[in-house]
């Protein structure tokens, strides 16, 4: 197995079966209490409350209910999910359960992105080991009427199905085609019945709060984001991989961490989030300021920044489903805009034309994917007009 | 694609619409399985498990066609997808991707004439800690460079005739 290097994380502190048993001893509804107290937002990046999602589904009429793990980690730069589920998979299928138990859910889904097929088996020995350890099946650590067990389905490489009402889609056997929203898949999810979809890390996370406690949780980080958080760091620095750190850290105190200071720009958030210039680094890492799943991705200064621009547009371009004209044309028009900014062909004119259509995609995109994807363009427009207008010649990267 | 074969293939494909159930959920499941055994999913194959879960072809070719990893047409033995995204691509993806193609000699998208390698792209393969990274087939190879290039290859080569070996081949159907 290939791993990275990671900083010291909590849930090596946290031994299997604690969160589930600590989550028995309450009533549903307290649990979700609990993590209502701690202020857990989503890991995903979308940052939105764990606790109210659940509180949805648990309300939510159904004949049966699902837990969902979206294991689809596609957004580039972003790892800490597959180092999650290497070394503490338990973890994992534990939120699970403990969610399972929350929303009154007996079935199981953890959908992999089919990039990771190498962890299938591994997983499938900590199922069977939680299955024998009476942490999966019926009457769950003999709580009687409590049963609950997880399948694992794989993806087959679409990046869209990150999106939740795609990744649904998929597991119905259709294209990855995302859904309106509402309804919410807490209400009408998988075959139309209440479901949570929750990212990896969100999942291991609720098992560390059951287990140490709301108080713990929310001791560090900011008021409005609690809690510790997984950075998946690369690019331009010494020493790339996983870390843990506090919600709120600033991205100039990351940087010293990872021994990547002197980088001129620093990608937060993927493909789909935002390119944040050096003058900007004092700014925090934590949903009030700039949001992000994890995904830390570091320029140093030699770094081409338009050409960092189009390999985004050109993933962009390769992943939209094609299903909304914004997002399907939108990405094509602005990768042809950066190729002439590239040849030194493109106005201001022009490029402010680009800018308007990026926001346009903003607003008028169907899901996650379009509304976000012309983020990380106006970015380095923004904050690297000189760099990327009036070229004479190909720059080296 | 001889009778024999297409039988063979008929079974399969009910064995795993018993495995996973009869119905639309149990599509990609099925898919999947007949894209690593059969190295593509053929309109034949297509038909049939449209028949089975009880919806029109077309419906199953749109489900095939949407996802990278899903092909109706013929794939080589070994695919290899080279991560294009950014932290592979600052790390050396384009030196790693020449020598893919001079060792393979065909370009991105295209299969060898002996029908063993796929040279694909891929996006984000989450390995941005130690790129470039490419897959080969379902392994993973971190930290590539020209030289290391073939040294897989030549390892995919040993593992076929030791594959073929052992069991009949499978013929591209």
């Amino acid at each position: 197995m290939i791993t990275s290097k990671c900083s010291k994380l909590t849930f090596s502190e946290i031994k299997t079966g604690s969160g589930l048993q600590a989550a028995l001893k309450n009533k549903p509804a307290e649990v979700i209490s609990i993590l209502a107290d701690s202020g857990m937002k989503g890991r995903g990046g979308a940052g939105f409350p764990t606790s109210t999602k659940w509180r949805f589904a648990a309300a939510a009429k159904g004949e049966e209910k699902f837990v969902v793990c979206n294991a689809d980690e596609g957004e580039p730069g972003t790892f800490k999910d597959r180092v999650l589920l290497c070394d503490f998979a338990d973890l994992v299928f534990e939120g699970m359960t403990i969610g399972a138990y929350a929303i009154g859910a007996k079935t199981g889904i953890i959908y992999l992105r089919g990039e990771y097929t190498y962890l299938v088996n591994q997983l499938e020995s900590v199922l069977a080991k939680r299955r024998q350890a009476n942490l999966l099946g019926n009457k769950i650590c003999g709580k009687e009427g409590f049963d609950f067990d997880i399948q694992i389905r794989m993806g087959s490489g679409a990046y869209v199905c990150g999106e939740e009402t795609a990744l649904i889609e998929s597991l119905e056997g259709q294209r990855g085609e995302p859904r309106n929203r509402p309804p919410f898949p807490v209400d009408t999810g998988f075959m139309g019945r209440p479901t949570i979809v929750n990212n990896v890390e969100t999942l291991a996370w609720v098992t560390a709060i059951l287990a140490k406690g709301a108080a713990w949780f929310k001791s560090v980080g900011t008021e409005k984001s609690t809690g510790l958080k997984l950075f998946s760091v690369s690019g331009d620095c010494a020493e790339p991989g996983v870390y843990e750190f506090p919600m709120g850290i600033t991205i100039a105190q990351l940087l010293k961490e990872v021994k990547g200071e002197g980088a001129k720009a620093v990608q937060v958030g993927g493909a789909s989030g935002h390119c944040v210039a050096a003058k900007d680094f004092k700014r925090a890492l934590a949903f009030e300021d700039v949001a992000t799943g994890g995904s830390i991705i570091i320029f140093g200064p030699n770094r081409d920044m338009l050409h960092v621009a189009k390999n985004f547009m050109e993933f962009f371009v390769e992943e939209s489903c094609g299903q909304c004209t914004p997002c399907r044309e939108g990405n094509h028009k602005i990768l042809e805009g950066i190729e002439k900014l590239e040849a030194g062909t493109c106005s201001m004119a022009y490029l402010d034309e680009l800018c308007k259509l990026g926001e346009t995609m903003q607003l008028a995109s169907k899901c996650g994917l379009g509304q976000s994807s012309a983020n990380a363009f106006l970015s380095i427009v923004a904050n690297f007009k000189d760099e990327i207008l009036g070229r004479t010649e190909k720059v080296a990267v | 694609m001889l009778i024999t074969e297409r039988e063979k293939m008929v079974e399969d494909i009910n064995t795993w619409a018993e495995q996973y159930g009869r119905n639309r959920s149990a599509l990609m499941p099925i898919l999947q399985e007949v894209q690593k055994k059969y190295y593509r999913i053929s309109d034949y194959a297509m038909q049939e498990i449209a028949d089975l879960l009880g919806i029109h072809p077309v419906e199953v070719y749109g489900v095939v066609s949407f996802y990278s990893f899903l092909d109706d047409k013929p794939k080589g033995k070994f695919i290899i997808r080279l991560c294009q995204t950014i932290s592979c691509d600052m790390v050396g993806k384009d030196r790693v991707a020449r020598q893919l193609e001079n060792d393979l000699g065909v370009g991105f998208g295209q299969t060898t004439a002996d029908g063993i390698f796929t040279l694909e792209w891929a996006n984000c393969l989450g390995m941005c800690d130690q790129g470039p990274a490419m897959l080969v087939n379902d392994q993973v190879f971190t930290r590539l460079t020209p030289a290391k290039v073939n040294e897989i290859i030549d390892g995919c080569r040993r593992a076929l005739s030791h594959y073929a070996t052992q069991r009949k081949e499978v013929h591209a159907l």
